[in-house]
């Protein structure tokens, strides 16, 4: 067989995996992120519903495979535009849903729409496995090999174009697809291959712009569209990459005049000011400046401006550039230096280059100096020390609102993180942190225990005597100094927040009589939390609340994640009299996903199986194997979710996490599984069973190992470039993801040798578990960290052999193989359990990386 | 748009109000029923809600000015049957006309009388001029979006809220031709509270701002102007929670 009869496999492979990468991308732009989520991880269930399709209907499709496969293909490109584009148009309003049930019928209608390009294009590769039953490695190699170009692929190619044009290039990939196969036709084979060929070229360059855009059917509620209402407002710069969309927006007749935090006795109107937003929400300002500091003395009256009034001329380092406020608040001031570290190399660019004179070339300055990095990874790398860390507000105050961050990792305000902050500090430095105030107050509560827990790690007697909190009506600025404030430090606060109409609620020697004037608060909330927190009653206090804000920490990075069951009633029961605003809804997605993802997941892959269950063996075969599958789909993607979250702190970058970590477990579990059947006749003594079980036990060591090892690998290589640290980590997986390819292609011989009829429940089996393993992970990391999700993927692959054993003795020792040879069908099935699980694990990352890369620099 | 374009959109917007106000005159009285039936949701939940409800409860004079006022003329068409349901409801260009509730609790909050002079930024549909009208001496309302500032401008004249005047324009510096006003309500989103706003505040005066996404309000601002000329803000929850549980109660 030629090579060229498997690049079909290869490209529609790429051009599935890309289309949910930019799936998620599009929709991330027109909705929101949490929403994008949810709509992909069930639209990827099509993918289980292919699989069904092609065991269903096997034969017919086989024998006219080449015309099978190019139809399918070409139903993939037309249905990656056409869904795209219909659901792009339903008129779905996320924010509507507390109020109108309607709404879930739309997004109904975008499940269904966005499942067709994930069935057309999986039912291609399906078709493949079953037409070459005795090439399943090659036609998995091209496969793999398509599905890892797809993916990084993708990411890569987000930097050089924008989504819509990425959205053609789909399209035409599955049409070149198309046409490759098509030349494998008896009939017509020309013409058929040449009118594909020709739909490929087509598309790649041209589309109608209406198919493909994103602006117009931008929801009317975000940011974007709201200012773009403003009369003679209109886009001035549009840049994007897998990071988000920015969009700069010039409104010269209703200016913009964004200041968070602002007191009220400020009397000066900010200068005119560009405004950048990201995926058309959460808004950094590019403000004019001409050198004059006094042009921008409103924000020496903003919260953030505190520790300008204790420290004098601080060296100093903002974690978070954004369009520059906080460089102009340092030059405004009088800083010495300013370090200011950004994570999305075109915002840089943005404030550097393209809109430097705009900003009268702050970012060029002597003494400013503009790194790219992640915020974490450059505090934890910088030799340098400095007086003042401020950690700004970037994201916006609605989606803080929404509570839509809290599926995201952040690894800014973990307790960890603030250690690494204040050992960057000199001895009378100060951490700035500002965050939006919310009523009842949860971000600023938690900030303020994580900060006390971190005093307290690194030796502080009286965390109390290092922090300051002070709040406007809208933001709040937490202030954490590596020694304790003095008298003077105190009186400063206290003359800078009356100045201001600022409260404190919280300094060394403030009491009840000090709080709460000027913005009044119910019950001085803030006050009352910190004196709870900072005293013996911290653990109940922490308990009795109503929302989660006991510290983040690095294992537990959800700092956004305030949800507790406890108070979901109560929330519902409010929700319709006023407080819809205190529904945090990123759990509450996750949570509907997975009972969604559950019963699609039943009705559309084990439903179908379940009717053609005639001939299965003894009830108790049916529901061991069946589980063990289940807990192999669900171990698999838990383990490799974790990995990824652990090496974003490493590898500096969620973008560089996600592409090493993916490549890794993809090429290196491939190699497993090529290889189990050695290991199954050379360590198991030609016995599956006991190969997997060797195999789990070196998983289960590898976990265990890299759980105690991995803190201490990172922080000692953390230093290292970046091209070393890359190999590192691939040489890390490598290991773990070998012995993890292997119980899945040993356990489905296994059971295939047992009985035939078992391997279609095995695959939708398996498949499903993936699928709700990937949104499972994230629910799980939430409440019990990486740690335990590792544990739980440990145990369940310690469990998983003894499903199969007891079993084996009369049928383990006739699958030499792995695989039982001459039953094309088994192929489908390894096939499809991998699909199914690379997808979903696409998935996992691509709502961790993409956003949590924004989540990373605070944006949303 | 050009202008002509626009002008002629706007005709037709306001014909086709207009004709909708003739065309369903007749109906307006029979959703009397549901009018009163929303009084009494607020009612009921202005009864939980004790932080941003002072005194013993809602003013009448505003909830019988609710009780008046055709809420289903200042939503779009296909929004008319949800009219007096006791939600927001979409108007249009990112907006929304806000959830009775929380109008009644803003119209109470400004404490708004009879010779008092009131301000509003951000007219969107008209509806809380609509409220604030009898209850005022005379309205003066901003609306940054051009549409819908013309398009409540000719609703309100139809409906004969002649005590309302409503301008399209930028509204941080307030309206200082008439300034100062008894109470200011701002519903258009802003970081901060425009200086201009505050100036034009009368002593005694009050100002509220609602705070939040477009279909869920967090809290309302309440910003004081006292007699001496200092300012005071308050945080007010539509709702009644105490996030603390078994807390010591107050």
């Amino acid at each position: 067989m030629r090579a060229g009869r498997l690049l079909p496999v290869s490209l529609i492979s790429a051009a599935t995996l890309a289309y949910e990468v930019l799936l998620m991308r599009l929709f991330s732009i027109i909705q929101w992120h949490y929403f994008a989520y949810m709509i992909i991880s069930i639209a990827l269930l099509g993918f289980g519903a292919s699989g069904t399709f092609v065991a269903l209907a096997r034969r017919p499709l086989v024998e006219r495979y080449p015309a099978a496969f190019a139809a399918s293909a070409a139903l993939f490109a037309i249905t990656a535009v056409a869904s795209f584009a219909g659901a792009e148009r339903l008129p779905f309003n996320a924010l509507e849903i507390v109020w109108n049930p309607r709404q879930l019928g739309w997004l109904a209608a975008s499940y269904a729409l966005l499942t067709l390009p994930f069935f057309f294009g999986a039912t291609c590769i399906c078709l493949a496995f079953s037409r070459y039953p005795g090439q399943i490695g090659r036609v998995y190699a091209f496969d793999l090999v398509g599905a890892g170009i797809g993916a990084l692929g993708t990411v890569a190619l987000l930097f050089l174009v924008f989504p819509s044009v990425a959205l053609c290039f789909v399209a035409a990939l599955g049409f070149a697809a198309a046409a490759l196969a098509a030349t494998g036709m008896t009939r017509h084979r020309w013409l058929v291959a040449g009118s594909f060929g020709l739909a490929a070229a087509v598309i790649a360059v041209w589309l109608p712009p209406s198919w493909t855009a994103h602006g117009p059917h931008m929801s009317q509620y975000k940011g974007l569209r709201m200012a773009l209402e403003v009369p003679n407002a209109r886009v001035v710069e549009e840049r994007s990459s897998p990071l988000g969309l920015l969009t700069v927006v010039e409104s010269p007749t209703v200016p913009f005049r964004y200041a968070p935090g602002l007191s009220l006795a400020n009397t000066q109107e900010p200068p005119a000011q560009l405004a950048v937003f990201t995926d058309g929400d959460s808004i950094t300002a590019i403000t004019a400046y001409g050198g004059d500091p006094a042009t921008v003395a409103y924000l020496d009256r903003t919260t953030a401006a505190l520790p300008y009034h204790i420290l004098e001329r601080p060296r100093m380092l903002i974690l978070g550039a954004g369009g520059g406020e906080q460089v102009l608040l340092a030059l405004r001031a009088g800083a010495d230096s300013v370090d200011a570290v950004e994570v999305n190399p075109q915002m840089i660019d943005l404030a550097r280059n393209r809109f430097a004179d705009f900003v009268g070339g702050i970012f060029n300055r002597p003494n400013v100096h503009l790194h790219l990095a992640d915020a974490r990874a450059f505090a934890a790398t910088t030799g340098e020390r400095y007086d003042l860390i401020q950690i700004p507000l970037l994201d916006s105050f609605s989606a803080a609102a929404a509570g839509v961050q809290s599926m995201h990792e952040n690894y800014t305000y973990t307790v960890e993180a603030l250690r690494d902050y204040l050992a960057v500090l000199r001895p009378d430095g100060i951490i700035a942190i500002t965050r939006w105030l919310r009523v009842p107050p949860r971000d600023v509560l938690k900030l303020f225990a994580t900060a006390t827990v971190a005093l307290e790690a690194d030796g502080a007697a009286e965390p109390g005597r290092h922090l300051a909190l002070i709040r406007s009506w809208n933001t709040a600025t937490l202030l954490v100094a590596k020694s304790p404030f003095t008298g003077g430090d105190v009186a400063a606060i206290r003359g800078f927040a009356a100045e201001n109409f600022f409260d404190i609620s919280w300094a060394p020697g403030i009491s009840t009589s000090d709080v709460n004037r000027y913005n009044q608060l119910d019950q001085e909330y803030l006050y009352e939390g910190a004196l709870a927190l900072l005293g013996p009653e911290r653990a109940d206090f922490t308990e009795r609340y109503k929302f989660d804000i006991a510290p983040a920490t690095d294992n537990r990075p959800y700092f956004f994640d305030f949800f507790r069951w406890r108070a979901l009633p109560e929330l519902l029961t409010l929700r319709t009299q006023g407080g819809a605003a205190m529904l945090d809804w990123g759990y509450l997605i996750l949570v509907t996903t997975l009972v969604q993802a559950m019963i699609l997941s039943a009705v559309l892959i084990l439903l179908p199986l379940w009717l053609r269950r005639r001939a299965l063996g003894r009830a108790v075969h049916r529901l061991r194997f069946g589980l063990y599958f289940l807990a192999l789909g669900l171990a698999f993607l838990f383990i490799e979710i974790a990995f990824i979250q652990r090496f974003v702190l490493f590898l500096g970058h969620p973008l560089y996490a996600v592409a090493v970590v993916l490549a890794g477990f993809l090429s290196f579990a491939g190699l497993g599984s090529a290889v189990a059947p050695r290991w199954m006749a050379a360590v198991g003594c030609g016995s599956a069973v006991r190969g997997i079980a060797f195999a789990v036990v070196m998983i289960a060591f590898l976990s265990a190992t890299y759980l105690l090892a991995l803190p201490l690998i990172f922080e000692r290589l953390l230093a290292l470039q970046d091209a070393a640290k890359i190999a590192i980590a691939l040489l890390l997986i490598a290991p773990l993801a070998v012995f993890m390819g292997m119980p899945f292609p040993l356990g489905l011989g296994h059971v295939g040798a047992h009985s035939q009829a078992f391997i279609p429940w095995a695959w939708g089996i398996n498949g499903c578990a993936s699928v709700l393993s990937a949104i499972l992970a994230a629910l799980l990391a939430m409440h019990v960290g990486f740690t335990g999700v590792v544990t739980i993927a440990t145990i369940l692959y310690l469990v998983a052999p003894a499903l199969l054993a007891g079993t084996w003795d009369r049928y383990d020792q006739q699958t030499s193989q792995g695989f039982v040879p001459d039953r094309s069908s088994n192929r489908l099935k390894v096939w499809f359990g991998r699909g199914v699980r690379r997808l979903a694990s696409a998935l996992a990352w691509v709502r961790r990386a993409l956003p949590s890369m924004l989540g990373y620099s605070g944006r949303e | 748009m050009r202008p002509l374009a626009q002008c002629r959109a706007l005709l037709a917007a306001v014909l086709a109000s207009a004709a909708a106000v003739v065309s369903t005159s007749a109906s307006a009285q029979d959703r009397l029923a549901e009018r009163a039936a929303m009084i009494e949701t607020i009612k009921l939940h202005a009864s939980s809600a004790p932080s941003a409800v002072e005194g013993s409860g809602i003013d009448p004079a505003v909830l019988k000015t609710m009780g008046k006022v055709p809420r289903h003329f200042f939503v779009p068409e296909e929004q008319r049957g949800a009219a007096y349901q006791d939600r927001p409801l979409p108007i249009g260009y990112g907006q929304t006309i806000s959830q009775p509730f929380i109008v009644a609790l803003m119209t109470d909050l400004i404490n708004v009388g009879p010779g008092d002079v009131v301000l509003e930024i951000g007219t969107g549909s008209g509806y809380q001029a609509a409220v604030l009208s009898p209850l005022a001496a005379k309205v003066y309302s901003i609306e940054i979006i051009p549409e819908l500032g013309e398009r409540a401008a000719a609703r309100l004249a139809q409906l004969h809220f002649d005590n309302v005047e409503v301008k399209v324009g930028d509204g941080y510096y307030g309206w200082p031709a008439h300034a100062p006003f008894d109470g200011i309500v701002v519903t258009a989103a802003a970081s901060y509270i425009p200086p201009p706003l505050v100036e034009q505040l009368a002593k005694g005066g009050r100002m509220v701002v609602p705070v939040g996404g477009p279909f869920a309000t967090q809290f309302l601002m309440l910003v004081e102007k006292r007699r001496d000329g200092s300012i005071t803000t308050r945080q007010l929850l539509p709702v009644s929670f105490v996030p603390l549980r078994g807390g010591r109660a107050r």
